[in-house]
């Protein structure tokens, strides 16, 4: 039972930092959309965990991050772009599935980072 | 570490970051780079305006002289207020950025063909078009001329300049315009030759149709042969209500053009038949680009002051070719529509006058056929001799692809646009030098400049006489009193026909024999009737000494219905005229109706034919959103046409120019027996109008069956305008609005064409003016202002602009926002 607790604790912390560092090195523009990869790995190598935890805790990390970010600008923009957006790629017009494909987009890549890392720690 | 699962978790990873940071082909686009797109932190998600955005800023700029105020009214129109002329176009070149970057960018792409350069080989026939055509080379000769003789135009052009790059200098890459995001490429600095480069695609706008009509009407004239080419696309128009009234007299003209001793037969009548070679031309620019403007004096209106009113039609475009503002600076205070890519306002008006313009449909391009003495095209002959050509190296960038360099040959005529390299199917397969006005250099923005700060008709004289191409047609009306509109531009003194089709390049005596004096240009100013108008019809009538170029370039019955409604109305107020601008009277069915019903045999028709003619019948002549009689009248119109002279065009393997709609009514009008109604196909018959006619009506009932089981005859419905955004992607455009008018309306809205800027200016002691745009001030797609104007627009509404000193605009309730900009 303890042992669970930790790891929840363990797990929920590795994705708040995860997402933290995502965004703050998302805020330097100047570097490429990507660099949340080597924030995830660097996170994964820093916090052991076994790998396919790993890999939710930098998906979460990502996904959550990009639906959160993605759905305070929509909300206060009205979806006037999204709706535009989901038309061009196509997307039947819906924001919400707009979201949701951003969300995973950043999951996917996001988990694949921790991924990475999680492999690259000697086995713990 | 865990080598294999490390490396293989690795490898995806990397491929999974690659592929979504690379643009993908889908059929012939490609789509953006998905990752980078969809990141909320670079990619479109930063375009996503707030709905309150406080636009309140304070910018410091070392390039200013002194310190500048701006405020934004709740339509996002900025008042410029600055000590110094040249801060003033700096702040609005920063604005212009600010606001529309990616469209200035595209524009000057498209207009110097860097087309290639951001979307790939696909678009390089038309880059290899403009380059060909010279865009480049017209530019050239603007900025080299200005550098070297026009120090204030060199200083304002630098400001403006300095402005959009102090812009493009502070951008986050994140916040860089959505399209750049979309195409994937990031904004370049602004130059002044990018400026003139713009200024170059509107001469090409309004008179670059004829690049592509003089090959045509060649093509129809030899399909044809001249005499029956002569009849169908007669230039006399018996129902012509020119720009100045009839019956006007004309000074003597100073050059009496000759025209060669052996034209009738080495040139009207020579045909030539030559085989082509199939290549994709850009759109030639739209045969309706045009528009409506007039001024009445006080002594028709109810205030006693003049009212101008103007409306330019061009392509519906978002981001809008129109930008509000308001420039006050010591020396002048302007108000009205700003063309993002340039410093000033181009329509609008200042604390003294108003004033507008239309274009003048004058032919200022030639073909010159050419005849070189090899493959290497090194040398052409001319007057019995070889004459050496120098090349004019162009390079193309293309995207995912070598360059490709254009080696144009130049003549003394100018660029050979056409030769061994470069062919379409309507150039059929000869060497064509091009000779254009808008190939020497202009003071186009100086006469802008000048109109912004005029005070009086003598100003406004003089800033106009600057204009050289496009040739427009300058109305204006002034707080003092004065109304008045000229012809301006540099135009070829011709003799009949001269330059309607390809002429001899070998021949000197074909040559332009010079440019018609500004003075004898037509005008008018405080004329009796107490309006001045023009809606592009031609200037004068037969009396004027010098040509004026083919009839198709004349649009004849708009300016009928501006003139008569005019002639009609008194006690004029703004509101007036706003009815006026937005007016759908079909001035053309109005005669063409009763003439087809004239020659219909009834008892011939089906029972769903007769159903149509009732329709039209009953139709109350005006263009409106609802209307099911015009969508059946333009139809059956159509038919008609095509009944009649579709049998004279049909055998011809590339398309000739159709007749203008003039010549079928005129004729029918006339009440003759038109030898062209006949169809060439049944030898054994003589067809008439009536046959044509009631022919036609059948005809045009299939079509509009077809229709009214589609739900679509209602003529909104079946028009279906939109405003289209630049590159034409239907989820950035407004489509399918409820707006009436047409082509011979008033109100000029076609499919995708239009009043593209309504303005009304009464010239009292305190301007009251009111204007908008299809569009909005905001050029990015994620903004609320994107497209606000859009709506009230389609409804003919019209906002009230504010024009006011800096002290009553800070206290009024519809200031909403205030940029400074400040000296280091």
């Amino acid at each position: 039972m303890k042992n669970k607790i930790t790891i929840n604790i363990k797990f929920i912390t590795t994705i708040l930092v995860a997402a933290l560092l995502a965004y703050a090195i998302g805020i330097y523009s100047i570097l490429p959309w990507w660099s949340f990869v080597i924030t995830n790995v660097i996170v994964a190598i820093a916090i052991p965990q076994k790998p396919l935890t790993s890999f939710f805790s930098g998906a979460l990390a990502i996904g959550l991050l990009w639906a959160c970010l993605s759905m305070i600008i929509d909300q206060s923009n009205h979806h006037i772009l999204s709706t535009k957006v989901a038309t061009i790629l196509p997307l039947k017009g819906s924001y919400i599935t707009l979201i949701i494909v951003t969300s995973i987009i950043g999951a996917i890549v996001g988990g694949l980072a921790s991924l990475t890392g999680s492999f690259a720690r000697k086995t713990n | 570490m865990r080598l294999l699962p490390f490396l293989t978790s690795a490898i995806v990873t990397l491929s999974l970051v690659t592929v979504l940071n690379t643009q993908l082909s889908i059929g012939p686009t490609k789509s953006p780079k998905l990752g980078y797109f969809l990141s909320p932190q670079h990619g479109f998600w930063k375009n996503a305006e707030k709905v309150n955005t406080n636009f309140d800023a304070s910018i410091v700029a070392n390039e200013l002289k002194g310190n500048v105020d701006v405020y934004l009214d709740d339509r996002l129109v900025p008042h410029i207020y600055a000590d110094h002329d040249e801060d003033a176009y700096f702040v609005q070149g920063y604005l212009h950025a600010k606001f529309r970057l990616w469209q200035m960018d595209f524009q000057t792409r498209v207009a110097s063909g860097r087309l290639s350069e951001i979307a790939g080989a696909d678009k390089l026939s038309i880059d290899r078009f403009f380059r060909r055509l010279g865009m480049v080379y017209g530019a050239e000769q603007t900025e080299a001329a200005i550098n070297a003789n026009n120090p204030e135009m060199k200083s304002t052009v630098d400001a403006y300049t300095a402005g959009v790059n102090a812009y493009i200098k502070q951008l986050d890459p994140a916040d860089m315009p959505f399209e750049f995001k979309l195409m994937n490429y990031a904004p370049e600095k602004w130059t002044p030759a990018k400026t003139y480069l713009f200024l170059m695609f509107m001469s090409y706008d309004l008179t670059g149709r004829s690049a592509a009509a003089d090959l045509q009407l060649t093509n129809t004239r030899d399909y044809l042969g001249y005499e029956l080419f002569d009849k169908l696309y007669t230039n006399h128009q018996d129902s012509l209500d020119p720009i100045i009234p009839k019956g006007t007299v004309y000074q003597k003209p100073s050059i009496i053009p000759i025209k060669p001793a052996i034209a009738d037969s080495a040139y009207l009548h020579q045909t030539t038949a030559v085989a082509y070679t199939n290549v994709e031309t850009p759109e030639a620019p739209n045969e309706n680009n045009g528009s409506n403007n007039w001024a009445v004096s006080g002594s028709k209106t109810k205030s006693g002051r003049p009212i101008l009113c103007s409306d330019p039609h061009l392509g519906l475009n978002m981001p809008s070719l129109w930008y509000e503002v308001q420039i006050t600076t010591p020396t002048h205070s302007t108000y009205g529509a700003s063309f993002p890519g340039s410093p000033a306002v181009i329509i609008g008006f200042n604390d003294s006058l108003a004033w507008g313009v239309t274009n003048a449909g004058r032919d200022v391009l030639d073909f010159y056929e050419i005849k070189f003495k090899d493959t290497t095209e090194s040398e052409y002959w001319f007057n019995g001799t070889w004459n050496a050509v120098t090349k004019r190296t162009e390079v193309i960038k293309v995207k995912d692809s070598a360059d490709v360099v254009e080696e144009i040959p130049m003549t003394h005529w100018g660029p050979a646009m056409y030769d061994a390299h470069y062919q379409n199917p309507q150039s059929k397969g000869r060497n064509l030098a091009i000779q254009w006005t808008a190939h020497t250099s202009s003071t186009g923005v100086e006469t802008f400049y000048r109109l912004n700060r005029a005070k009086n008709y003598d100003d406004y004289i003089k800033a106009i006489s600057l204009w050289t191409c496009p040739g427009q047609n300058f109305v204006l009306a002034t707080k003092s009193g004065d109304i008045a509109i000229k012809q301006q531009g540099a135009f070829v003194a011709r003799w009949e026909r001269q330059g309607d089709f390809i002429m001899p390049g070998d021949d000197s005596t074909y040559a332009w024999q010079g440019i018609i004096p500004n003075e004898e240009n037509p005008t008018i100013k405080n004329p009796e009737r107490g309006f001045v108008s023009s809606a592009n019809q031609k200037s004068t009538d037969e009396t004027y000494p010098y040509y004026l170029g083919t009839a198709s370039s004349f649009p004849l019955y708009r300016g009928i219905s501006v003139n008569k409604h005019l002639i009609g109305m008194s006690n004029i107020t703004p509101e007036d005229m706003q009815a006026l601008q937005t007016n759908n009277y079909n001035v053309f069915a109005a005669t063409a109706r009763p003439a087809l019903m004239k020659y219909l045999q009834v008892e011939k028709l089906s029972e769903d034919a007769k159903r149509m003619v009732t329709e039209m019948t009953n139709w109350d002549l005006f263009n409106s959103v609802n209307s099911k009689g015009i969508t059946v009248f333009k139809i059956v119109w159509d038919s008609v046409e095509q009944a009649v002279w579709g049998d004279e065009l049909a055998g011809s393997s590339i398309p000739l120019t159709k007749p203008d709609a003039f010549v079928l009514l005129d004729q029918m009008l006339r009440d003759s027996n038109w030898s062209v109604a006949d169809d060439i196909n049944t030898k054994d018959k003589v067809e008439t109008l009536q046959d044509q006619v009631t022919l036609g009506i059948e005809n045009a009932t299939q079509k509009l069956l077809a229709l009214e089981k589609e739900n679509k005859l209602e003529w909104s419905l079946f028009k279906a305008t939109k405003v289209l955004h630049l590159t034409k992607m239907p989820a950035l455009s407004r489509l399918n609005l409820p707006i009436g008018g047409g082509v011979n309306i008033i109100n000029a809205t076609t499919e995708n064409h239009g009043p593209s800027w309504r303005m009304v200016v009464h010239l009292t002691d305190e301007i009251e003016a009111y204007g908008l745009y299809p569009g909005g001030q905001s050029g990015n797609p994620g903004s609320p202002y994107y497209d606000t104007f859009v709506d009230y627009w389609a409804a003919g509404k019209y906002y009230r602009l504010l024009f006011l000193a800096k002290e009553k605009l800070i206290q009024h309730e519809r200031t909403k926002w205030h940029i400074q900009f400040k000296t280091a």
